[in-house]
């Protein structure tokens, strides 16, 4: 990967934890446990970082930590917008219902 | 996978990665916002989706990734434990399937940061910079992980909801906290230190576990909401760790987001963060009782036939529900009931406090399963000024979040918090199978009240009742 300085990560990073509080800032408690629940899932991203760890050519200890990282992961992606959207599908305004 | 294409096409893929990481950012943040927005909030979680998926997709092009074996194991297993969860889940569990989700997160990106660290014999040659980001990731994860299966605990009841503590316990989780940074500035120095990195490790898991033990159950809600943002920010130092601005910039914008709804939360609850983490309330009732003088406790009992007179006639009804619904599953007879009262012609609303349930919405995502349209559901603050207008309040379920204590009595621990003022209305009902303390573990005046009564029993079966004697009417 190209190799980004130090220091433009971290201002990448405070630009991104500025968007994500504009973000966030205005919306309706109705929604609070289903932005948890969304946001929660794209934390998962950390399994972007395990695919790279595990699919090195480590060693042993690599990978074995590499295959718990992608696991844990992996359910926190999939379980995490699954659940989501089992929330949002309900979600419904009076003039839409059947 | 690059050593399947062609050379020309190598050459160009390092850019091409970071072209495509852009595009599944932008579906992040889009999602995101579109998550905010009642009409549009699933389409942002597929969007989020999809930006995952395609991360994770050109992430597999990456010539650093040889072996594929063990990916498709660990993503295989990992598809069907997270599906299973979250198919098999029931919607008053949400808090805890949250819960669980977050700690895996979090113990993801402790691993992903031990896992790097683990490639190197002399792990020096990552530099300062990575060596500090990689003790954070482990020291942020770890804690997330465990901090999130107490909060697990204590929500399904494992663990007391009461809050655990002792005098000092917050000064040894401060020591310890300092103690983990002292360590991994040593660990800078010295990284092939097992010992050290150990220490690190078994600190920081411990720390999760101590550090949410003291919180007692009422504030379990700002706690997960303030883990969720603990896994985003993991995420973001394993990105650190990697060279990895996926990683950084959506883990960023999770762990902001985490904080902006921590924050949400804690003003509902009139209290602050600090407070909340080392406030250790609940469950507390040596400095909860107060104002109890002894004088009249006599509590007045209504009948279902009653109940049904008194709403049917009642020209506004105002249903404030609380946990207690949801774990009597009574959502769908609460909706039947709202709309045998509309076909009388009675207006009905839903006030809901920020923190009805035990997490903020959940309330909501409960009431939405009943297919309750969800204008019906009012806010505390759009609710609060109509009650003085209410003939009948159905609290049904609810206890701390109507409390009056937190207006009148200053030595209530929940004393501040903005309440629904129920006590305003004409009649005020309580459904409750007991006269017993609610999450907070404190005693309400409401239920002693001239204008309330208490209907005793099981809300689903109560509220069955009830709808019996309106169609006798």
């Amino acid at each position: 990967m190209t190799e980004i300085p130090l220091i433009l990560l971290l201002f990448i990073f405070v630009l991104a934890c500025f968007i994500g509080f504009e973000l966030i800032s205005k919306v309706p408690p109705t929604l609070h446990t289903p932005l948890m629940s969304g946001a929660n899932a794209i934390s998962g991203i950390t399994i972007v970082g395990a695919l790279l760890v595990t699919g090195t050519d480590g060693g042993l200890v690599t990978q074995i930590l590499g295959v718990a990282a992608i696991i844990f992961a992996t359910i926190n992606v999939v379980g995490g917008f699954m659940v989501t959207d089992r929330m949002l599908e309900m979600f419904k305004k009076k003039e839409d219902k059947k | 996978m690059s050593q399947f294409l062609p050379d020309s096409i190598v050459a160009f893929l390092p850019d091409a990665i970071q072209l495509i990481y852009f595009v599944s950012k932008a579906f992040f943040i889009r999602g995101l916002k579109l998550l905010g927005s009642p009409a549009t909030a699933r389409k942002g979680n597929q969007l989020a989706a999809i930006g995952m998926f395609i991360g994770i997709i050109i992430t597999l092009f990456d010539n650093q990734i040889i072996s594929f074996e063990w990916i498709i194991v660990g993503v295989l297993i990992g598809s069907i434990v997270g599906a299973v969860l979250a198919k098999k889940v029931a919607m008053t569990s949400m808090p805890e399937l949250v819960a669980v989700f977050n700690g895996f997160g979090g113990g993801a990106s402790a691993l992903v940061a031990w896992g790097e660290l683990s490639r190197f014999t002399d792990p020096s040659i990552m530099g300062t910079s990575s060596l500090i980001t990689t003790g954070l990731s482990i020291f942020i994860g770890a804690l997330t992980l465990t901090g999130s299966f107490i909060a697990f605990g204590k929500l399904q009841g494992f663990i007391s909801g009461n809050a655990i503590t002792f005098p000092g316990l917050n000064f040894i989780n401060i020591g310890s906290m300092i103690g983990v940074l002292v360590l991994i500035g040593l660990f800078t120095f010295d990284p092939t230190n097992q010992t050290i990195f150990w220490v690190i490790l078994g600190l920081s898991l411990l720390i999760g576990i101590t550090s949410v033990i003291p919180i007692g159950g009422a504030d379990m809600p700002v706690v997960i909401s303030l883990l969720n943002s603990y896994s985003g920010l993991a995420a973001s130092m394993a990105g650190f760790v990697l060279g990895n601005n996926l990683l950084i910039v959506s883990g960023a914008l999770v762990g902001a987001a985490g904080l902006i709804l921590t924050q949400i939360m804690c003003k509902a609850m009139n209290r602050s963060l600090t407070n909340v983490i080392f406030g250790s309330f609940g469950g507390d009732s040596s400095s909860g009782t107060g104002g109890n003088d002894g004088g009249d406790k006599t509590v007045r009992e209504t009948s279902a036939e009653d109940l049904a007179i008194q709403v049917a006639y009642a020209s506004k009804v105002v249903i404030v529900p609380g946990y207690g619904l949801a774990v009597a599953q009574a959502q769908h007879v609460v909706k039947e009931m709202a709309a045998n009262l509309e076909e009388r012609g009675v207006q009905v609303k839903y006030g809901i406090h920020p923190v009805a349930g035990r997490m903020p919405g959940h309330m909501n995502v409960l009431l939405a399963e009943a297919d309750v349209p969800y204008d019906q559901l009012y806010d505390m603050d759009q609710i609060n000024p109509e009650f003085a207008s209410t003939d009948v309040v159905l609290i049904i379920g609810a206890n701390d979040v109507v409390n009056p204590m937190s207006k009148t009595s200053p030595s209530s621990p929940i004393y501040g918090m903005p309440i629904l003022n129920v006590d305003e209305a004409k009649r005020t009902i309580v459904f409750k199978r007991s006269l017993s303390f609610g999450y907070a573990g404190i005693d309400n005046p409401l239920f002693y009240d001239e204008k309330n009564q208490m209907f005793f029993g099981d809300a689903k079966k109560s509220l069955q009742a009830l709808n019996e004697a309106l169609k006798d009417l």
